[in-house]
């Protein structure tokens, strides 16, 4: 890491958690509706991970947009997708959960828990076939790990030797249920360990992430077969806008903000950066306005005609399919 | 009473009566349910009959058909339709065919409960409707609840009955309001008419039973008539003596439902129809259902994918005028 890219990666976390909150004001506005999940409190682990993965084909679930913003898409397109409008990601027609850029090689965007795992398998099968450098990253909760996509995957992508990054954002809770109650233990990681190397990183600290992700992607790159990060992690908000956040104590809150990553990455970027105070508040200002342009972008952006209910489908029009 | 307080007040009763009802899914303990219909009963039961599961809906459905096997009565909550496509194996190859395949010495008293539907742009993972595939499936009892009375005697029946249910609510329903008559003696296989009417039969169930209700005044008075509203209820057996006796006053038949158009269950009332009914009808049955795409997002393509009583309204007097009503 250098001072440009700690820098970019301190203007990533800001607009990040600026855009989430963005996004919540105008979810109580009425602007977005549907299932909204927050990143705020994850954004080290997004932002550090997809810089770390800098090429490369990235799947994910619904709690994407800072990643998706990490990846280069616009945040006003990303903004504009959770407003329902056609300027959207999506043209209006995923929301929230379901952003895809396949020019950014960013498959979203998956809002069935588990559901990229095996897609992600496949991809790395097929990047495996063409024999092409760049591998893949999966990217999913604590929660996905239960299931049987995920034990699958693990077997595949390891009897394959896929390049394939398992990346686990353990925030140890499922909606309002702690991964403790529906697994034996905490660390998710270790049912990995039989398939492939593993490793454990505060997700809380967007240096570590970057590390870390950065070198198990080189590993993936050289041909050994897939690798298991585990980033501990922990969400300030509901599971979704719609979520009182009712099964977590005051103190356990407290606990988790007092590990705020984007206060610990400020530090280092006085410390270890030495960025002047001025340097930061000026990348705080651009981020802050970058929002501010988003949400006015997805005001004035119009709702797709009503055609657009039955456009793609299909890709083909069946008439035009000859044997 | 509210809908999911009907489910709930149901649960909590057989749970009471009988130790070997447990109820398991995501959410369903601590949490309270996603939607709360299992709200306190973790408290009054205990972790071991209100089990909070991993995101393993294979597994939910599954652990319920061996829970069945080994003595117990479970009520499986999945969350939402779509996820529980992670489950139709569980459900159509085990819980369906059991008891066939033994020659009846399997038996599974065992219940799906499965909310679905367009809820509020929930978006295409998020919003469909599985009722046409669950009722092609021999083997299985699917049961349909739009009405807070029917909620409440439907589910206990389903907790106590021998055979497999799959149980469906509609996610926009849960909060609906209405009367229990806790004591009445209720059929659940029986199709409830929500309302009675001389011109026109209209079929439906789940929550566009509701919106038909909303269509029906500006019909009746666009055309002068009287319409018929019959809740099916039960998807499977259909209680199609109720239908009969309904079509036979009125000679003209509508079905209304929320599923894609091209295979949806609709066309199994409209189809039956055609084979029994046929001289009994003065007009070309109507069938309206939801378009055939994914459901996308935006709140106005949503609504515009699905039938709501404005286009209800629309379609039906377009459709009586055509036909001399
Ligand atoms: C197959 C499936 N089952 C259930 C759900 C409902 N659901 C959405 S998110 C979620 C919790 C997922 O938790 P985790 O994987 O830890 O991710 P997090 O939300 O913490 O980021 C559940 C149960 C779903 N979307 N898909
Ligand atoms: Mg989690």
């Amino acid at each position: 890491m250098n001072k440009l890219l700690a820098e970019e990666m301190y203007y990533l976390m800001v607009l990040g958690r600026a855009f989430e909150y963005g996004a919540k004001e105008n979810y109580m506005k009425g602007n977005i509706s549907g299932f909204l999940h927050l990143d705020i409190g994850q954004e080290a682990l997004s932002v550090g991970a997809i810089k770390a993965f800098e090429k490369g084909d990235i799947f994910s679930g619904y709690r994407e947009h800072i990643m998706a913003i990490s990846r280069g898409l616009e945040p006003k397109a990303v903004m504009a997708e959770l407003f329902g409008k056609s300027t959207g990601v999506s043209g209006g027609k995923g929301g929230s959960m379901h952003l895809f850029e396949p020019s950014h090689y960013f498959y979203g965007g998956d809002a069935i828990v588990g559901g990229q795992l095996p897609n992600a398998v496949g991809c790395a099968y097929a990047r495996a076939l063409q024999e092409n450098d760049d591998g893949v990253m999966a990217i999913f909760g604590d929660g996905a790990t239960n299931g049987g996509a995920f034990f699958e995957s693990l077997n595949i992508a390891a009897t394959h030797k896929l390049p394939l990054l398992f990346l686990c954002e353990n925030n140890e809770y499922a909606i309002g249920t702690n991964i403790r109650r529906t697994a034996p233990f905490r660390e998710q990681a270790k049912k990995a360990e039989p398939y492939m190397p593993t490793y454990e990183v505060d997700g809380m600290d967007a240096e570590a992430v970057y590390e870390v992700v950065s070198q198990a992607r080189k590993q993936i790159e050289a041909g050994h077969g897939p690798v298991f990060v585990e980033a501990f992690t922990c969400r300030y908000e509901g599971h979704s806008v719609s979520d009182a956040n009712s099964y977590r104590s005051a103190q356990e809150m407290a606990h988790c903000k007092a590990r705020d990553p984007i206060e610990k990455f400020k530090k280092a970027l006085h410390e270890k950066w030495l960025c002047t105070e001025e340097e930061i508040q000026n990348i705080e200002i651009k981020a802050q306005k970058a929002v501010e342009d988003a949400v006015k972008y997805a005001e004035e952006s119009p709702e797709p005609e009503p055609e657009a209910l039955f456009e793609h489908v299909f890709y083909q029009e069946h008439k035009n399919v000859v044997s | 009473m509210l809908y999911r307080e009907a489910l709930n007040r149901a649960l909590d009763e057989v749970m009471s009566a009988d130790d070997s009802v447990v109820t398991l899914g995501e959410d369903v303990g601590l949490y309270g349910g996603s939607f709360r219909v299992t709200e306190g009963l973790v408290e009054k039961y205990g972790e071991k009959r209100v089990i909070d599961t991993p995101i393993a809906e294979l597994s939910i459905v599954g652990n319920a058909v061996g829970m069945a096997i080994g003595g117990l009565r479970p009520v499986a909550e999945l969350m939402t339709g779509n996820f529980s496509l992670l489950a139709f194996d569980q459900i159509i190859n085990h819980m369906a065919k059991l008891h066939y395949m033994s020659n009846g010495k399997i038996i599974l008293p065992m219940v799906v409960r499965f909310p679905q539907g367009v809820s509020r742009q929930l978006a295409a993972q998020h919003s469909e409707s599985y009722e046409q595939m669950l009722s092609a499936v021999p083997g299985l009892r699917v049961l349909s609840v739009n009405d807070v009375n029917y909620a409440y005697h439907a589910l206990k029946y389903a907790i106590l009955s021998d055979d497999p249910v799959v149980f469906i609510e509609h996610e926009l329903l849960y909060n609906k309001k209405g009367e229990v008559d806790f004591a009445q003696k209720l059929d659940p296989f029986q199709a409830r008419i929500a309302k009675e009417g001389s011109d026109i039969t209209i079929v439906s169930y789940l929550k566009m039973v509701d919106d038909v209700m909303l269509a029906v005044p500006e019909i009746e008075e666009a055309l002068g008539c009287s319409c018929e509203v019959i809740d099916l209820c039960s998807l499977n057996p259909i209680d199609y003596e109720t239908l009969i006796e309904s079509i036979q006053k009125t000679s003209r038949l509508v079905m209304v439902e929320e599923d894609h158009k091209t295979g949806g269950y609709g066309a199994q009332i409209i189809s039956w129809a055609a084979e029994e009914m046929f001289y009994a009808l003065d007009a070309p049955p109507l069938r309206l259902a939801g378009e055939d795409v994914p459901v996308p997002y935006n709140r106005s393509l949503e609504l515009s994918s699905i039938p709501t009583p404005e286009s209800i309204a629309q379609d039906i007097i377009a459709w009586g005028k055509n036909n001399e009503l």
